[in-house]
């Protein structure tokens, strides 16, 4: 096949049609690229084929194949705009197999821009690749739900009822467990437990600071995160108001688009990122505060996103330069909430959305030792993923599966008390793994503890504290993906 | 201008005429699993060259076995069908060693990376050949032992690749290379026999096969297991960084450093475009600016190393140094190495293209070698970038240009040629620890005669005399080098279209 051929003979998804030329026809302009930002010749050239990104890579750890590794997809990328190779699936696949955890960007010592050009590639590959109809429903049925607080209500009830009403035992004891596809396991078992009472908590549009105002910060309450972790953002709200913080959260708020942005989807990504910026163009807000890694550093690429767009290019790159990490706005500011103890050995795990692609590491860890008693620890291979990264572990189940695995043995080999992240993803994936009951935290959820004199480390060490639900203490040998196919 | 000894070219086998059928390929599928078979096109792309970017082949077939019993299978194979291959470990190699042969097979060994076993009272491990170098003083560390070669790509770099090159490293003026370093090999022959070369005693009975096959870049076999030897963690390390105005002062210091009978575990040194590089990569702490730094590391006894450190110091002021930085913790003297150990890939950073070499020349030639790379790099306008491992003359030019310039990358590649051969002149060696591997294979009748090269195409013949294991690499032939060998010629598979440059 050769590049013109390659792209635009199939119909899309009315979501992700988007106006741009198709790749021109004998690969004068961007080989199998259209010319709408395809990865630039330029980032290409900076990889000089040093290998230094290979051992922090997830999937040449898991396979130790060229293709799946940055510099052997960045290789891809330069085949692709010489249109050397077809647009198939065996092309696909080994982008699809990124993790997009960037940790090759933290490991580069020439400055590659992998994140740059991985995300120039995806709505491309989006754009031009018809993925088979089970992928193309299962992704569509992922993107129906999860950007929608609404519906991740309706699904968490229904969720709780399935827990409950003893359906969940009555499939996990007979065969048909294992009939259930990879995916959908992956579905099953990442499911938060709902907390119906919780489902009604509303994160309140203003909340004063606590004595004298230092700030005044806008907060992002998520999706996954307002439905499934309402505590979180609890605490969050408290944390930032004890410390002298303002917070406002409009109600009109919908997802930030960072699913949406990390799988391609870019018609449906930019349109979320408009109506977040309009959202939050009314509050004069100081700062806009994420506490979900994988959303922050989608507002933070605002700028970047919608650079093509006179309407917003401005406006998008002022939002993204006032979005902080909790952490990092935490750390900016001189603690005045008294801490109390909070003992405990703690393995911080870095969310690779903030470590890697925000380089936010140093701020968790010094927001984490304000608090007495607590002895935070670091865990080995840190850089690796742990699998989640963003919807990988739904739609890649087999590796995500391996990761989990290999995390938890890390995690495992520092004995910690309790475990800390600052994404849900992480700490679903890592839960979904863990052979115990591990307490595990939002480190803001750890400091708000600590503000208001509790010691949930400890609570959950007495007897009928945090447990794990029973259905979650069987270890799942979920299917090694084999190597080079998959 | 060398020729060929006629004993010379009879030895050189004809270049192997297998090929990878459908037969071959089921048959190695049979002995590896499909799942260690890569097949497709565009991904055998991924592997058609090595950190050597600017030879590239792209072979038949890639293998990635698990075991030495799936290794010696697929060689077999091999050797039954008269197909050639290659061995690979991360592809990390600088002169091209892993460059896959057309119609041939690359046996990726990325796969065999378990560290086998570790004997802490004897300080040896037994590991595969895909373990990193890193990998495993990492494995050992918490015995308090570690790995002592340590190539600056070692957090990459595979053991196996290690033992191929003999590669060495900062630390190596004062600890050796990796044959200093590897007890015993399991190996498998271009036959596909499984032998042990070496044992677990330093010094075992009869002639030393391990030696012979260390640093014989995959000419010979395949190595699938490794006995290395383990140190014990140095008590006191102390690391400084020096400036100077000059190289030739920096030069010197290092001279009068090894005349007083002072044994550093490195001494190295970069040049003003190298700290650039380094500083824009990782931010070392080194000053920018500054024409020549040293970075001079002691390690051993406490007492020792604080009384040699001191006088390494004066040694710095009496050349006339500018300044002195001492790290003040472990985590200093790791930022140091850092930027140190990021200088090649860093140059990405200065420049679009860059070619490395790797020379040696008498410790004695420092200052005056530089000044003549230095003419050079003026006279082909091209900027030269050193990073080197000073202590034992290891001169690492980086011939910094731009493959999107017309004719740049040809003048460089004669600029990096003129600078090795340069180093033979000065009574130096073409390579010091990257390799001979297809980048300087021509080059090697500027250092060896004919009978030198006789005695080394007789030993490879021995161990392979089909000449399926790597061919084209390290031993010249008329028809990779042209008939009479020498330097700036086109490569010929570049001019018949086999082989393409950047």
């Amino acid at each position: 096949m050769t590049a013109g051929e390659t792209g635009h003979e199939t119909s899309r998804d009315e979501d992700l049609r988007l106006t741009v030329a198709p790749p021109p026809a004998g690969g004068d302009g961007a080989g199998l690229f259209d010319l709408h930002h395809p990865p630039s010749a330029e980032l290409i050239s900076d990889c000089v084929h040093c290998g230094f990104c290979l051992p922090t890579c997830p999937t040449y750890a898991l396979w130790g194949e060229e293709m799946d590794s940055p510099r052997g997809r960045i290789y891809l990328m330069k085949l692709g705009r010489e249109g050397a190779v077809a647009l198939d699936d065996t092309y696909v696949q080994h982008f699809d197999a990124c993790l997009g955890c960037m940790a090759c960007v933290t490991a580069c010592p020439s400055g590659v821009q992998y994140d740059k050009l991985i995300e120039a590639v995806r709505p491309q590959l989006e754009r031009h690749h018809r993925r088979e109809r089970h992928d193309r429903l299962f992704r569509a049925a992922v993107f129906a739900l999860f950007p929608h607080p609404g519906r991740l209500r309706v699904a968490a009830v229904l969720g709780a009822a399935y827990q409950r009403s003893g359906a969940r035992r009555l499939l996990h004891r007979g065969r048909l467990w294992s009939l259930l596809p990879d995916r959908l396991q992956a579905v099953e078992e990442l499911m938060p437990p709902a907390r119906l009472r919780r489902l009604a908590a509303r994160t309140p549009e203003v909340t004063p600071a606590v004595g004298t105002r230092r700030r005044r910060v806008g907060f992002l309450t998520g999706c996954v995160q307002r439905v499934f972790f309402a505590d979180v953002n609890a605490a969050t709200v408290r944390v930032l108001a004890a410390e002298g913080c303002e917070v406002v959260a409009p109600r009109a708020q919908r997802c930030c688009g960072a699913l949406s942005e990390h799988a391609g989807r870019e018609p449906e990504a930019l349109a979320r990122a408009r109506r977040l910026i309009d959202v939050f163009a009314a509050t004069d807000v100081d700062a806009i505060v994420a506490n979900v890694a994988g959303c922050g550093s989608t507002l933070k690429e605002y700028g970047r996103l919608l650079r093509d767009d006179p309407a917003y290019a401005e406006r998008a790159a002022d939002f993204s330069a006032k979005v902080r990490d909790v952490s990092e706005l935490l750390a900016e500011l001189e603690p005045v909430a008294p801490r109390h103890p909070v003992e405990g050995r703690l393995a911080y795990h870095d969310a690779c959305h903030l470590g890697h692609a925000q380089g936010v590491r140093a701020q968790p860890r010094a927001v984490l030792r304000t608090i007495p008693g607590l002895q935070v620890t670091d865990i080995p291979e840190a850089e690796i993923c742990c699998g989640s990264a963003g919807i990988y572990n739904l739609v890649q189940p087999g590796p995500a599966g391996e990761l989990g695995r290999r995390k938890v043995e890390k995690v495992l080999s520092v004995a910690p008390d309790a475990l800390a992240t600052a994404n849900p993803g992480c700490l679903l994936q890592i839960r979904r793994y863990w052979p115990g009951d591990l307490p595990m935290f939002h480190p803001v959820e750890l400091l708000d503890a600590s503000i208001r004199g509790v010691d949930p480390i400890a609570a959950a060490r007495a007897p009928g504290g945090r447990r794990r639900p029973p259905w979650l203490r069987r270890r799942h040998e979920a299917r090694t993906a084999e190597p080079g196919r998959f | 201008m060398t020729t060929y000894a006629g004993e010379y070219l009879d030895l050189l086998p004809e270049p192997p005429a297998g090929r990878v059928t459908a037969a071959f390929r089921a048959d190695v599928a049979r002995a590896v699993g499909p799942g260690g078979l890569i097949t497709e096109p565009a991904q055998l792309r991924t592997y058609e060259c090595d950190g050597l970017t600017g030879y590239r082949v792209t072979p038949a077939l890639v293998v990635l076995p698990a075991t030495t019993e799936e290794v010696a299978a697929v060689v077999r194979l091999c050797a039954r069908d008269g197909v050639p291959f290659v061995a690979r470990g991360a592809g990390t190699g600088l002169s091209g060693g892993a460059l896959p042969v057309a119609d041939g097979i690359v046996i990726g060994l990325a796969r065999m990376r378990a560290v086998l076993s570790v004997d802490v009272d004897d300080q040896r491990a037994v590991v595969q050949p895909g373990v990193t170098n890193a990998g495993i003083s990492a494995a050992v560390a918490p015995h308090d032992l570690y790995f002592a070669p340590d190539p600056s790509s070692q957090v990459v770099c595979t053991i196996g690749g290690n033992v191929a090159e003999n590669s060495g490293g900062a630390h190596c003026l004062k600890y050796g290379f990796t044959t200093n370093h590897v007890l015993a090999l399991t190996f498998v022959t271009a036959d596909g026999d499984v032998v042990q070369l070496g044992g677990d005693a330093p010094d075992p009975v009869g002639p030393d096969l391990r030696a012979v096959v260390l640093g014989s870049e995959g000419t010979l076999g395949v190595v699938t297991e490794i006995t290395v030897r383990l140190l014990r963690r140095p008590e006191a390390v102390r690391t400084l960084v020096a400036d100077f105005a000059d190289a030739e002062d920096a030069g010197n210091a290092v001279s009068d450093i090894v005349a007083a009978g002072i044994v550093p575990a490195a001494v190295e040194m970069l040049d003003e475009l190298a700290i650039d590089a380094c500083e824009r990569a990782v931010q070392a702490g080194y000053t920018p600016g500054c024409p020549a730094a040293l970075v001079v590391e002691l390690d051993g006894v406490a007492a020792e190393v604080e009384d040699e450190f001191e006088r390494v110091q004066e040694i710095c002021r009496r050349n006339r140094t500018t300044h002195v930085r001492i790290a003040a913790d472990p985590e200093e003297r790791a930022r140091v190495w850092k930027g140190r150990k990021a200088a090649f890939a860093a140059m990405g950073r200065i420049s679009p293209d860059y070619f490395v070499q790797d020379g040696v020349i008498p410790r004695t030639r420092l200052g005056s070698t530089l000044t003549r790379i230095r003419q050079m790099s003026e006279q082909a306008g091209l900027r030269v970038a050193n990073v080197f491992h000073a202590g034992d003359g290891n001169l690492h030019p980086l011939v910094l240009y731009d493959g999107a310039v017309p004719g740049e990358a040809e003048r460089a590649e004669h600029l990096a040629t003129a600078i090795v051969e340069l180093c033979v002149e000065q009574g130096g060696s073409i390579t010091g620890e990257h390799g001979v591997g297809s980048d300087k294979a021509c080059s090697m009748p500027k250092m060896f005669g004919p009978d030198d090269l006789t005695v080394m195409a007789r030993v490879r013949a021995a161990f392979d005399p089909q000449g399926i294991c790597n061919p084209g690499k390290v031993l010249p032939t008329p028809r990779l080098c042209g008939e009479r060998p020498g330097p700036h010629r086109p490569h010929p598979l570049e001019a018949a279209g086999v082989i393409e440059r950047l």
